[in-house]
């Protein structure tokens, strides 16, 4: 029974494996887009646009309040029309086609960004305002803070937030198998379909989730600790 | 836009908010018993059981939902001893097979959330119910509870919005809940846009009232806080 997981030729391992490495890909490319969109969304919600603040709130209530699989149906099915019609504005004519991966990314990088808006957001507003003054009292410019003051401090203080919004992100990937996308929750139900032996193959890719979120808190962990060198602790 | 098929879509989503509904509930009702269990568990100082509560909620929040229901769906009737079993008649069908798999689910995340709150509870305040003269349950219910429940509830709040939003993953084992009526509608009118508006808005209802009535709870339960301004 156990060699249906082997890497012979009766074996899905391989399968799995790759699986496993799409799994991965999905949701590093769809973490770092939610960062993208969360700085952006953060930025958003902490200037003084009027409307561009409406527009994260409504963003960041909106993708967390309702649920993921919905949003992944609304890019899945409608995702092609969206960007055909972003791309008629910048004088794109006919239709785009995007594949499975990128819908994917776009999706949990979507549902993602949600939840690192409100990480970047608070671990921007716990930077001490007297060191914003004190560089400016310096000369530096705005950019020059941000790069310099602002960006490594915010980064030390988001980093245990955006810890739980990867595992968030990489569990929420297994939501994309339902368009098709063979990671490793497609292929352990393709396995589990031509083999018949479900549990088997469900497990496997228990399995796969548990090795990987194991991993990579243990990896936040040290990151953590890298960033936290220069504070003294109580 | 289409109004009009926004307008049609309404009622026959809405039809799904009690399916919704239920699952959330009762996953939940059973959850919190669970959680409260496996809480215990950990600070039982008893090592095999702590042990155990650990692996079990490392195994639940390591894994995602998915998995999980379909394992417990189609990963059960694999076993021709669980289809002979007295409870195949209920792990056959997938309306308890999700609620199982919620109810699984939310039990790992909320027994942290109880186990924080039950070790929140001043210290001091057991020994003075312990001076007292308290035997261990009148302490528990009495001082350890209450003080557990307030602390515990915002967070508690969270997970069950977390869990209306999980109750979508039922559409996937064939159930007919608002997601999965979205998905039929969608399949039939190509109206994806539309559909997910008025899907989202049914969701995003849901989870405000449950917001508000947490906080209203906790208002509730903490006169002392008000007092002051």
């Amino acid at each position: 029974m156990l060699d249906l997981l082997s890497f012979g030729p009766q074996g899905w391992g391989w399968q799995i494996l790759a699986g496993a490495g799409m799994t991965v890909a999905v949701s590093v490319s769809a973490f770092a887009l939610g960062v993208v969109l969360g700085s952006l969304a953060a930025a958003a919600k902490l200037g003084d646009s009027l409307l561009l603040r409406g527009a994260a709130e409504v963003y960041t209530t909106v993708v967390r309040g309702v649920p993921e699989l919905l949003v992944i149906y609304l890019l899945f099915f409608g995702g092609n029309g969206m960007v055909g019609a972003v791309a008629r504005v910048f004088g794109h004519e006919g239709y785009v086609e995007l594949n499975a991966f990128s819908i994917g990314v776009m999706a949990v990088g979507l549902i993602s960004g949600s939840y690192s808006t409100e990480v970047i957001r608070g671990a921007v507003q716990s930077v001490p305002h007297g060191q914003i003054e004190a560089a400016r009292a310096c000369g530096m410019g705005r950019w020059l803070i941000l790069r310099r003051i602002l960006v490594p401090q915010t980064l030390r203080y988001a980093l245990p937030g955006l810890g739980n919004v990867w595992q968030l992100t990489l569990k929420d990937t297994s939501l994309v198998s339902v368009t098709a996308l063979a990671e490793v929750m497609r292929v352990a139900h393709l396995g589990a379909g031509s083999t018949r032996q479900p549990f088997m193959f469900y497990t496997a890719a228990a399995v796969i989730y548990l090795v990987l979120t194991t991993v990579s808190t243990a990896a936040f962990d040290r990151a953590e600790r890298h960033t936290m060198r220069g504070v003294r602790r109580a | 836009m289409n109004w009009t098929l926004m307008w049609d879509a309404l009622p026959r989503l809405a039809a799904g908010v009690p399916l919704t509904v239920q699952l959330v509930l009762f996953a939940e009702l059973a959850g919190v018993l669970l959680a409260t269990g496996v809480a215990l568990m950990r600070l039982s100082g008893n090592q095999a059981a702590d042990w155990i509560a650990r692996s079990y909620v490392f195994v639940f929040r390591g894994t995602p939902l998915l998995v999980q229901i379909f394992l417990i769906y189609y990963g059960l009737g694999q076993f021709g001893g669980v289809r002979e079993s007295v409870l195949w008649p209920v792990l056959r069908e997938p309306y308890w097979c999700a609620i199982l798999a919620m109810t699984l689910n939310t039990a790992a995340y909320g027994s942290e959330i109880i186990r924080g709150a039950i070790q929140s509870v001043p210290h001091g305040q057991v020994e003075a119910a312990r001076a007292c003269g308290m035997g261990r349950f009148l302490l528990f219910r009495r001082i350890v509870v209450p003080i557990a429940v307030r602390q515990a509830l915002p967070a508690y709040g969270n997970e069950v919005i977390l869990m209306i939003k999980a109750s979508s993953l039922a559409s996937t084992i064939t159930l007919l809940e608002v997601t999965g009526i979205a998905r039929r509608i969608i399949a039939q009118t190509f109206a994806v846009f539309e559909v997910f508006l008025v899907a989202g808005a049914i969701y995003l209802a849901l989870n405000f009232a449950l917001a508000w009535a947490v906080r209203a709870t906790e208002r509730r339960l903490t006169p002392y806080a008000r007092a002051r301004a």
